[in-house]
């Protein structure tokens, strides 16, 4: 009887490998050598698991990007070679497939991982590799302290976690409730939001912690309205950004919602319905881009990118997405301008770049700054029937 | 704390927990015919209410449901003529590890047939924000559809495991499999007849929690957890006392939030299970002595 526990065991391993087997595409064999071998750049995205909001469009995004390049000759007449690896939002995922990447592949960059902590997990793996790394997550602690090998395209958490604190005191709010999710992004925009509410004369009644899976936030949000809070603030990435819109209007907690950049993509608004209106975060301008006006300096890019990206894949454009072209866009320009694939010029490069207009904002970077986004990178959005909007107070 | 504040704990604890009660109770279905935990049983949730999110586009609501349930009754059926049937010499432990084998390989089937993103039916009856006002706290409309489809459900499995000769003869198979054989009742379908039915019932569940919690192609795992754990609390086999452990759970969690750090909740309710499997290993609301498998 034992055979057949292994027969069945065989079938099922057979049968996973076979459906598992759809998410992975085989390495490309080995271009012909000389000045034509592509240039290998590795990423790791989110593509399926809780994440899966920020990695699946980031993955399409670069595939889209890489897809152009290559039918327009590719860099220096070099095509680009990309390896996707899908994390699952897994940080011990993410970290095997760096070194996959790095030790195997032996990538130029790594764009991702779509997650703070993943990227976190390995900041220091590339750094000690000297390979770069181009993180599409938002946390501080990516960039800073710095690592000379590692850059983020995201805006930072402290930007997002201003922009709420300037627009609570506009509307005279200095009482909040402060819940967040507890993956690495809830618990850095927690830390900022701690760090700088004092300062920013806001005091926090109500701080929480709910699991990423949570399906219900009643619960907590009770206790955030025992409190007599004017606000609330929630940080996370997870569909629990639509459970708490859904929530507080179930339990009549009448006051305004602020979310963090996580929030920008639409599903959000739908999953929420019109509970969702009147949502107030922070974010960068792809969403609206068809409001901006026509000498804004992003303009070109907002619209084009977002029309490739929708009439492609049938769905709408989000912000992740945008961070991964950052990504790529922000490679393949340092590669253009320093002529060569050699790691440690390219890094050279990066950290110069300046100007290069993004989805996310307008990126300077330098020596000191790894991110490379001001503070204008942002603007405060809200939910108006359904659709994110400017928010005029 | 005040009275309406009370209230508002209270009746959030009761959204949470008809959550896991309706999911707990598919379980003991196919464990009252095989004595075997279906693991697959979140899965089929999932398949139902992403099923029903598909049809919602061309039909109507309740048509979408209907179909749902049956199209996931099928797969149920299919899955044990397919997996389960086959097994010589089915040892329930063999079985359960088949069942896990399930899960994963239904969860990846569902990734690639819909996607990796949230999805949710409308609300059954007016939107995300009707609520209905008791003693100064809320609680959604949709709240009552989960707990009324529950007791639905678990009134017709009551009659149905009591009275119905099929219903018995399911039992039968669980009690003693060989002797029911020997009264003449077909094993076989038995078993069979007990996978479509716990993934029928599961695929109603998925879609009346839908609006509540959205439905994510990999959120089975988690709901199946909680609802297995509440099947264990009330006592295996038993979907009326797997209701009102699901409540009690739900009502201790959100308690516990009141009182301590949200983050504390899990442990209270793991420990509490813990508990319950040292000192009444039978469930809170099993008697000694009863057959447990009487639904």
């Amino acid at each position: 009887m034992r055979t057949n526990v292994a027969k069945i065991l065989c079938v099922l391993a057979v049968g996973c490998a076979l459906v598992l087997s759809g998410c992975e595409k085989p390495p490309a064999s080995e271009g012909p050598k000389g000045d034509t071998t592509p240039i290998k750049v590795g990423a790791i995205f989110a593509v399926t698991g809780p994440a899966s909001f920020l990695g699946a469009p980031e993955a399409k995004t670069v595939e889209m990007f890489v897809e152009k390049i290559n039918q327009a000759g590719g860099l220096h007449g070099r095509k680009i070679e990309l390896l996707i690896r899908d994390s699952g939002g897994s940080p011990e995922k993410a970290i095997s497939m760096a070194r996959q990447l790095i030790d195997e592949e032996k990538v130029l960059a790594i764009l991702g991982p779509s997650t703070s902590g993943e990227t976190l997990q390995i900041k220091n793996i590339c750094q000690e590799a000297q390979t770069i790394l181009l993180s599409c997550a938002a946390a501080e602690e990516i960039v800073i302290p710095m690592a000379s090998y590692v850059f983020k395209t995201p805006q930072k958490d402290s930007q997002a976690a201003q922009w709420i604190f300037n627009t609570m005191k506009d509307l005279g709010i200095t009482k909040i409730g402060v819940i967040t999710s507890n993956t690495g992004f809830g618990k850095g925009g927690k830390a900022q939001l701690e760090k700088m509410a004092a300062e920013n004369g806001v005091e926090i009644l109500v701080n929480e912690v709910y699991e990423k899976e949570a399906t219900d936030l009643t619960g907590v949000l009770t206790k955030v309205k025992g409190a007599g809070v004017q606000a609330v603030v929630n940080w996370s990435i997870e569909p629990a950004q639509g459970i708490v819109a859904k929530n507080m209007k179930q339990i009549q907690l009448d006051v305004p919602l602020f979310q963090s950049h996580g929030y920008g993509n639409i599903k959000y608004v739908q999953a929420s319905g019109d509970a969702a209106d009147g949502t107030i975060f922070p974010c960068g301008r792809l969403l609206v881009a068809d409001e901006l006006p026509e000498d804004h300096p992003q303009k070109a890019v907002l619209t084009q990118y977002k029309k490739d990206y929708e009439s492609r894949f049938k769905e709408e454009a989000s912000t992740f997405g945008g961070h991964a072209y950052d990504a790529i866009l922000i490679l393949t320009e340092a590669i253009k301008k320093a002529g060569s694939t050699d790691k440690a010029v390219v890094r050279d490069t990066i950290e110069n770049l300046k100007g290069v207009v993004g989805t996310a904002g307008i990126f300077n970077f330098s020596p000191e700054d790894h991110n490379g986004l001001g503070l204008d990178a942002f603007e405060m959005l809200t939910v108006k029937n359904g659709k994110f909007t400017f928010y005029k107070k | 704390m005040n009275l309406p504040q009370i209230t508002q704990y209270g009746l959030s604890g009761i959204t949470v927990g008809s959550v896991y009660a309706i999911v707990a109770v598919g379980f003991n279905i196919i464990y009252n015919t095989t004595g075997i935990i279906n693991f697959a049983q979140g899965e089929f949730l999932i398949v139902g209410a992403m099923t029903a999110i598909s049809l919602s586009r061309v039909v109507p609501l309740p048509a979408a449901i209907l179909g749902a349930v049956l199209i996931t009754t099928a797969l149920g059926g299919l899955i044990e003529l397919i997996f389960i049937r086959r097994v010589r010499d089915a040892s329930v432990l063999r079985l359960i590890i088949i069942t896990i084998g399930l899960s994963i390989v239904i969860r990846e089937a569902i990734l690639h047939i819909w996607d990796e993103k949230p999805w949710s039916l409308p609300y059954f009856t007016g939107t995300s924000s009707t609520t209905v006002s008791i003693l100064g706290a809320y609680i959604s409309v949709q709240v009552l559809w989960v707990l009324g489809v529950s007791a639905v459900i678990v009134a017709a499995l009551t009659l149905f495991f009591r009275y119905t000769t099929t219903g018995r003869a399911m039992r039968a198979c669980s009690d003693d499999r060989m002797a029911a054989r020997l009264c003449g009742v077909n094993d076989r379908w038995m078993v069979t007849l007990s996978f479509m039915l716990s993934a029928g019932i599961g695929a109603l569940a998925g879609c009346v929690i839908s609006p509540i919690t959205q439905t994510q192609y990999d959120m089975g795992a988690p709901l199946a957890i909680k609802g297995f754990t509440v099947a264990i609390l009330g006592g295996l086999g038993n979907s009326m006392a797997a209701v009102a452990a699901g409540l009690f759970l739900g009502l201790l969690e959100a308690f516990v939030v009141s009182q301590f750090a949200s983050a504390y909740k899990e442990v209270v309710a793991i420990v509490v299970l813990l508990l319950i499997l040292v000192f009444r290993p039978s469930g809170l609301f099993a008697r000694r002595g009863t057959n447990l498998r009487a639904a």
